[in-house]
């Protein structure tokens, strides 16, 4: 099969708008004859469904969680991305574009990543007309910081809350429709399977978590919005609820899964202490800002932080990279805190942390000033550790953050499955190998606002749709299997319980497919996942029955589903013969130890079909072809 | 640093929204310090399951603070004795070794017990759709920067946006009202220039929602302020009463 991107033809800057003229208009009369469906609530999913029914068509919008507004979007704390350059220090939309494919080791789609910086400044413009209280100069424009390893000012932000701000906006316009009566919310409805009709998308059988009920939904077109995978690590920076269930069960109807390695460790987290410690809390990264990254020269130094004379200190960013400093990017912070501590220089009780220093920047402007930038997150950090970081340094260390990969999309952020549409993190489109901080905020509602209200329409005007209820018998096979399931899940009842299992796997792919790779590591995943694979079905323990609220039911069936992508994941990291970005695999790397690409072999978007279960998935390539911009090495000397 | 102590905790047990409920003791030893409270709901709930019973359900998802998800009563206050934090990020070195913890459920006429210590929220969802939003359709909007705010208006919000909706101020409340969470919303709106047009509609139809769905009035106990994790002042309610006000002489339209 050939991946056809659609990208449109034409100079890069036109393409946008001679695709949005090209594609075909519902009349608005005729808009109320459509149902969408929404699975999602996150700025992606929040404001596509809002957008969604402004236009008139008729949506259902289902989420996990209790209400809308705690999708884990809210958690986003740096800030958001636009080309405004109101600071005047040199943006410009071809800087956003330029920075976000360098960013991405290149191995984006060029269309896509110039399209999402064109639509950048409306986002703002949206936000700011919803009541979104960014941060304000005196003279009352609009503030703007650097973050993320940009060299220019191009952050929007709201406090360290930006995601939970955006979101509440994207919330508030999700609810005016359903006061409107144009949308139909289903908070703790979990989706568990994707119906296809004619190799169309058709709807979702879904599972109300309070009464436990299947339950089916027909629309003509289904869109996903589900967030990442990043939770398949166990610890990771994302709320507890994220899953790949939505996404894998429609790779097993027939969508392409696309680089599905493609993880990125975030340099700024707090450190795992312990054995059930649930999630890792992430630091913002504008931290970097004003903190200096250092560990002791010599390995072993357990002398406490200000004990150390700083002859004796290795501020290692600043020595490798004295352009960028501690503002490097944040695959070649997590790499060289990892280097520094398999070295043994690592700090603190477990040797798998750096210091981030705030002596220098405190006795430079004051604890004031300091407090005034980063006062909420010493306090969490302290809330967290018990220690205060004005007195002794913070300890980091990477972790999981956000997953690059998903179901494959065109241009039109439609699936391989016709009818089907992925928007957000959920998706692989626009970050390439690694993503600059404070761009998956803007890719969320740039496909939500701004792309999925043209292109779903332009679908459904073009393509012939036979009439679809509920009754359908590809309904009642789907309940049938996804009933199955749960009965198979409570029956096994085993010694082992749902987080024991996903604590395994977790570790197991943090050590053999995580922050750099290997492939005898790789090899060795391989063979063992379908081990606890067999296991967990065996093995594992589901208390309850599935007709009640069951929290434990939620979660094996999660954890079921990530022991099975855990083998495409390596797979693909396998597959790859190159690092780029957050991949890094060791047995490609410069001389000094830098990410070492290859783009005679590995310019492509590798993606995934499903042969059926026991089966070696078909592996495709999409070439990523770069007209406009040179593909240089990533150099932050 | 760490270290570990055992608890006794009595927890609120209860089925379904129909079931009575009913208080059940657990001892648990050895608490590592380091850990939040939730995780010590984990420990406890790895315990009981690999005994063959059903663990505690409890509501959470970020386990950072800010989805508004988590939330249970601990020894009569909701999300626990610390400050300004929610339960999620109250950590366990808070306790001392012996100590016995009551922990129930949020409760108010407006959440019903889903199960344990799981209630419905969906109240507030119902309130902030009966106006808690600025009305803008997607597309056309002006340049940002065309509507100047000063950055104490922006600040002013922003103290109030900080919301997370989690139903304590509800919960701590002996009238049960949720005032201070509609006053955060309204007072975020009533601030910015943007939400001036729909003030008197927006006050007036989310009060008329929050009565009609059963939650009481502000008596000035100023329990919600104490509780709230995210320190939200209760100045918000104030404001709340005069927009209300305001709205009732000044605006004619029927809702
Ligand atoms: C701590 C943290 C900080 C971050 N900070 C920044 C930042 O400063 N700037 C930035 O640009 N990015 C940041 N990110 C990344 C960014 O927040 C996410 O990538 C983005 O919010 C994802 O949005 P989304 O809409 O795609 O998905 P999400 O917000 O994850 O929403 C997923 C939705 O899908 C629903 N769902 C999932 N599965 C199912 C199912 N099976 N059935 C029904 N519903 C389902 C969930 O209920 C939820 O509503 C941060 C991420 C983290 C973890
Ligand atoms: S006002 Fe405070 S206590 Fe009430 S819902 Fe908001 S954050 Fe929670
Ligand atoms: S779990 Fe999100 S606020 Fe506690």
């Amino acid at each position: 099969m050939q991946l056809d991107s659609k990208v449109p033809a034409g100079p890069l800057e036109k393409k946008w708008d001679r695709h949005r003229f090209e594609l075909k208009l519902i009349n608005p009369a005729n808009k109320r004859k459509f149902d969408i469906i929404v699975v999602g609530t996150g700025l992606a999913g929040a404001s596509a469904s809002a957008t969604l029914a402004e236009l008139g068509y008729n949506v259902k919008t289902f989420c996990i969680q209790d209400s809308p507004r705690r999708a884990h979007s809210i958690a986003a704390q740096g800030g958001i991305n636009a080309a405004k350059n109101y600071p005047g220090d040199g943006d410009s939309i071809w800087r956003l574009f330029y920075d976000t494919i360098k960013g991405g080791d290149f191995r984006a789609r060029e269309a896509n990543v110039y399209r999402l910086a064109q639509i950048s400044n409306h986002i703002i413009d949206q936000c700011v007309a919803q009541g979104v209280p960014f941060a304000r100069e005196y003279g009352g424009l609009l503030a703007n910081r650097s973050f993320g390893g940009a060299q220019v000012s191009r952050t929007f932000y709201a406090r360290g809350q930006t995601g939970q701000q955006l979101l509440l906006g994207a919330y508030g316009a999700l609810m005016r429709q359903v006061h409107a009566g144009k949308v139909q919310l289903f908070p703790r409805h979990e989706m568990l399977d994707l119906v296809l009709v004619d190799g169309n998308a058709r709807g979702i059988v879904t599972r109300d978590l309070i009464s436990g009920r299947v339950e089916s939904h027909a629309a003509h077109a289904v869109v996903l919005a589900t967030g990442g995978y990043g939770n398949i690590y166990f610890l990771s920076t994302n709320g507890n609820s994220g899953n790949v269930t939505a996404t894998w069960r429609a790779y097993k109807k027939g969508a392409f899964f696309a680089n599905p390695s493609f993880v990125q460790i975030h340099p700024t987290c707090i450190p795992v202490h312990g054995t059930y410690q649930s999630k890792l809390t992430l630091m913002s990264e504008s931290l970097r800002n004003d903190g200096r990254v250092w560990v002791p020269k010599n390995p072993g130094d357990k002398r406490a932080p200000n004990d150390i004379p700083d002859s004796e200190r290795d501020y290692y960013l600043e020595r490798k990279y004295p352009s960028f400093g501690n503002l490097v990017p944040r695959d070649v912070a997590s790499r060289n805190a990892k280097a520094v501590c398999d070295e043994g220089r690592g700090v603190g009780p477990t040797g798998y942390a750096v210091y981030l220093d705030f002596r220098d920047a405190i006795k430079r402007d004051g604890r004031e000033v300091i407090r005034k930038k980063y006062g909420n997150l010493f306090q969490m950090y302290e809330r967290i550790t018990g220690e205060d970081p004005y007195e002794t340094p913070m300890m980091i260390y990477p972790a999981v953050h956000y997953v690059m990969g998903g179901l494959w999309v065109d241009y039109n952020l439609m699936s391989t499955i016709p009818g089907l549409f992925v928007l957000g993190e959920a998706n692989f489109s626009d970050h390439g190998a690694n993503r600059l901080g404070a761009s998956a905020l803007m890719q969320g509602l740039a496909d939500g606002y701004f792309i999925i209200p043209y292109t779903i329409g332009g679908y459904l005007a073009g393509t012939l749709l036979s009439d679809v209820k509920e009754d359908h018998p590809a309904f009642k096979e789907a309940e049938k299997a996804v009933a199955e399931k749960i009965s198979r899940l409570l029956s096994i009842k085993g010694r082992r319980t749902v987080n024991d299992f996903h604590r395994e796997l977790g570790r197991l792919l943090w050590n053999n497919c995580g922050m750099s790779r290997n492939d005898a590591d790789m090899q060795e995943a391989k063979k063992k996942i379908p081990q606890l694979r067999e296991e967990f079905w065996e093995n594992v323990t589901v208390p309850g029955t599935p007709g009640e609220f069951n929290q434990v039911l939620e979660k094996a069936g999660r954890v079921a589903d990530f022991l099975e992508f855990a083998e495409l994941m390596v797979e693909d990291a396998l597959q790859r013969r190159e690092s780029c970005g957050c991949h890094f695999n060791e047995a490609y790397q410069t001389e000094d130890n830098e990410a070492l690409r290859n783009d005679e072999t590995c310019c492509y978007v590798s993606t995934w079909q499903f042969n059926g279960d026991g089966k070696e998935p078909t592996f495709h390539e999409e070439p990523l072809v770069f007209e406009n911009v040179e593909l240089i090495q990533r150099s932050y000397k | 640093m760490s270290k570990s102590i055992n608890l006794t905790l009595k927890i609120w047990r209860q089925k379904g929204p129909d079931d009575k409920g009913r208080i059940e003791t657990y001892e648990l030893k050895d608490v590592s310090t380091d850990l939040s409270f939730l995780e010590m709901l984990d420990v406890l709930n790895e315990r009981l399951m690999l005994e063959g019973k059903e663990p505690v359900a409890f509501d959470h998802d970020c386990r950072e603070g800010i989805c508004g998800m988590c939330g249970s009563v601990v020894n009569g206050i909701p999300h626990g004795p610390e400050k300004g934090t929610t339960l999620c990020q109250l950590h366990m070195r808070h306790f001392k070794d012996g100590e016995t913890l009551v922990i129930e459920p949020f409760r108010a006429r407006a959440f019903k017990v889903i199960k344990d210590l799981v209630v419905d929220r969906s109240a507030m969802d119902e309130i902030i759709k009966a106006g808690g939003y600025i009305s803008v359709n997607t597309g056309g909007a002006p340049e940002a920067n065309t509507i100047p705010i000063s950055p104490d208006v922006a600040e002013r919000a922003m103290d109030a946006a900080a919301c997370i909706g989690c139903g304590a101020c509800v919960a701590a409340c002996p009238n049960a009202s949720a005032m201070l969470f509609v006053g955060a919303k309204i007072s975020h709106l009533a601030l910015l220039p943007q939400g001036k047009p729909e003030a008197a509609r927006r006050a007036l139809s989310m009060q008329r929602k929050m009565d009609e769905l059963g939650f009481g009035n502000c008596g000035n106990e100023r329990e919600c302020e104490a509780v709230c994790p995210k320190e939200i002042s209760i100045t918000n309610i104030a404001r709340l009463n005069r927009e209300y006000i305001k709205a009732s002489f000044g605006y004619q339209e029927d809702l």
